[in-house]
């Protein structure tokens, strides 16, 4: 086997390599999203955030439109700050609302922006003023339980009441 | 009493292996920048270790990858979770399966054949040769072999990893028929580069390191007889799979600990 | 005419391990651009000389001195320099099994030298041609005989002409023809080029025909008689005369040491006596 036709099977062995690597980063993983567009951030401050995880999707109407950076505790007011990362194509008004949603059932949890209708947008660094928090299922089982109480309470005294 | 002995003149035995083992290695470091110099021994022998694995390392690929495809669907599907294929095939690819069964085919096909080689080289005096001609084989013969292997490793299991997600896909989507779309998008926004993909890359690079230097170290101290040459062989074979196995236990909680 | 030994070997013992000893206390001198044999039994330390003498291993205690060097296995530099002025033929020719016959004696030119390819070539085509094997070259080991292995083997090994060549047991395993032809080849080499040789050996017979200067050694480096080929072949020493004669019971005795053959076999005086 000539020196040539080594050196030529081994150059392809390792454009081979780097096709298989570039196909992963690509086409199998994030890399595409990641080097996208630039974006600005802006800050949200939630009283919980539920299992929001950095790199989760930023979305409104359903389109992602950026990704959650960083999620830090404030020492002060003990709020959850959630740092996003918006692609600077889109521009959202003041007053938009920041929601933390969970997609699907059992989905994962990505923060929906709503927008409002202010003439001035968002710039970077501002905080959304409105925010909902996640929804915590305990909180959400005390909920059901004092409402079903509630009603059952309610409905005893409605049929007492007429008797009084 | 003579237990105790026997104990602690084996252990005194394994840790001098280990020792002049590591002295070994340090050695071929020492000689790998005047060896990068004979560029051609470097590329002959990413031709005979790497190109040479190609196509077991390929077909291992593709066929983890639709075995892969088939089992994880038959679970997935109990929960509606299907969609979700392409990102579990993917993840048990690139974090585990593509650097790990990639370093236990590498350590049979090119360790055994590494280990040979360098055995039956040293038992025709071709080494003790070379010593006598004033040429140091630690930088001709043995550092080559090194780079070689450490350039292959990274390569193959990138490719095994990439042929099984293709072959997950051709299950998956032609056969079965979950969602092309969903199979990619979802794979897509959760595998991380850097995270995932980077990790694996780590993994298969370390896995390359140990294999080649068993196989090198076990070659050059074995025995220049045919029982001794295939004993070293075995034991190439085994010590490597063992270190694979126990680094990437420890490389994989150092990695992905945190989700 | 420099008359100072080439090689000396000054109360050298060496062991592999603490165990065997192969050589203990051995003095030898061997002389400037003559032809030395070493012969010996197996096992009594003759390429464990030629090792020490290549600085591959170092001596317990005593010195080696390589033309008025001692040598010191630590020092890489002077390794070197020592190895690039000799030349050492393997029992079995070691020669580089992926290479080329050419390939094979140009290594040592192409590895040291920075001579460009055609001088390389006349080099190698010159030094094949003093071993008779020019027509060779493009051949690959595999397709060679085991006679013409080892003249490739001293091609090599000359490539650089050396001022010492050694000779690992080259008439082992050869036919007559072949035999004749290395004696010839190592005789001729050394008066043509002035190099001193070291011929390890069992072959009485040839090597006294080309040899100046004769060892003979016995099991544990211990040395026997040393001259020249006439003195051996004349002398009354009882294990001297049963090397050179080829004698199979002498002071080298022919059984290894055994319990009385009456024990193993069950045998005594009372069970024989009708």
């Amino acid at each position: 086997m000539g020196k040539k036709s080594i050196e030529t099977l081994v150059g392809l062995f390792v454009l081979l390599g780097v096709a298989a690597l570039a196909f992963l980063a690509l086409k199998a993983a994030n890399l595409g999203s990641l080097t996208g567009s630039d974006s600005y951030s802006v800050q949200a401050r939630f009283d919980n955030i539920g299992g929001l995880k950095p790199r989760a999707a930023v979305r409104s109407a359903g389109v992602t439109v950026g990704r959650v950076k960083s999620i830090a505790l404030d020492p002060k007011t003990f709020q959850g700050v959630v740092t996003l990362d918006i692609e600077r194509t889109y521009n959202f008004p003041k007053d938009t609302a920041a929601k933390i949603l969970t997609a699907g059932l059992l989905g994962d949890q990505y923060v929906g922006l709503e927008p409002g209708g202010d003439d001035k947008n968002l710039a970077a660094g501002e905080t959304i003023a409105q925010t909902q928090s996640a929804v915590v299922l305990e909180n959400l089982i005390g909920q059901f339980l004092t409402t079903t109480a509630d009603n059952a309470g309610s409905a005893s005294g409605a049929a007492s009441g007429p008797t009084k | 009493m003579n237990y105790a002995q026997r104990l602690g003149t084996s252990t005194l035995d394994q840790l001098r292996g280990w020792g002049h083992a590591a002295l070994f290695f340090w050695d071929m470091l020492l000689a790998v920048p005047a060896s990068l110099r004979r560029f051609g021994l470097v590329v002959a022998q990413i031709y005979a270790i790497g190109n040479r694995s190609l196509v077991i390392i390929l077909a291992s690929g593709l066929a983890v990858g639709f075995v892969l495809a088939l089992q994880m669907y038959y679970a997935l599907v109990t929960y509606g979770a299907a969609e979700s294929l392409g990102l579990i095939v993917n993840l048990s690819l690139v974090r585990e399966l593509g650097p790990v069964v990639t370093g236990l085919l590498f350590a049979g096909r090119a360790g055994t054949s590494l280990t040979a080689e360098i055995g039956l080289m040293k038992a025709g005096e071709q080494i003790a040769a070379m010593e006598l001609m004033a040429i140091d084989p630690k930088a001709r013969v043995l550092a080559p072999r090194l780079i070689g292997g450490v350039v292959s490793m990274p390569i193959l299991a990138a490719l095994f990893s990439a042929i099984g997600i293709l072959g997950a896909w051709v299950v998956a989507v032609k056969m079965i028929g979950v969602d092309a779309g969903n199979f990619w998008s979802i794979m897509q926004t959760q595998v991380d580069v850097w995270r995932d993909i980077g990790n694996g890359v780590i993994k298969s690079i370390v896995f390359g390191v140990i294999c080649t230097v068993v196989a090198l170290y076990q070659g050059y101290e074995t025995e220049a007889t045919p029982e001794g040459v295939a004993y070293a062989t075995t034991r190439t074979v085994v010590i490597s799979s063992l270190w694979i196995l126990g680094m990437d236990f420890i490389l994989t909680a150092l990695m992905f600990s945190t989700p | 005419m420099n008359d100072t030994p080439f090689i000396e070997i000054d109360r050298v013992s060496f062991g592999y391990d603490s165990r065997r000893t192969i050589l203990s206390g051995v003095s030898l001198k061997f002389p400037r651009g003559k032809v030395s044999a070493i012969l010996g039994g197996s096992g009594c330390g003759k390429t464990t000389l030629l090792r020490l003498i290549g600085g591959v291993h170092a001596a317990t205690s005593g010195r080696v001195v390589f033309d008025g060097d001692v040598v010191n296995t630590r020092d890489k530099d002077q390794l070197f320099r020592l190895r690039r002025r000799l030349g050492m033929l393997f029992q079995f020719g070691a020669l580089f099994t992926d290479l080329t016959v050419f390939e094979n004696v140009a290594f040592p030119l192409r590895e040291h030298t920075a001579l460009p390819a055609d001088m390389v070539r006349d080099i190698v085509l010159m030094k094949l041609n003093a071993v008779g094997l020019r027509g060779a070259a493009q051949l690959r080991i595999s397709e060679i005989s085991g006679g013409m292995a080892r003249r490739v083997a001293l091609a090599r090994a000359i490539a650089l002409d050396p001022e010492l060549i050694m000779y690992d047991e080259p008439f082992a395993g050869l036919d007559l023809i072949s035999m004749g032809v290395a004696a010839k080849l190592i005789r001729t080499l050394n008066d043509v080029t002035g190099a001193t040789s070291l011929v390890v050996s069992h072959d009485v017979i040839e090597c006294m025909a080309i040899s100046d200067f004769v060892v003979l050694m016995a099991t544990g480096g211990r040395i026997v008689s040393q001259g020249t080929p006439a003195e051996l072949m004349a002398s009354t020493d009882p294990e001297t005369r049963q090397f050179t004669r080829g004698e199979p019971d002498g002071p080298v005795k022919f059984h290894y040491p055994a319990p009385p053959i009456d024990a193993d076999f069950g045998l005594s005086a009372q069970a024989l006596t009708p």
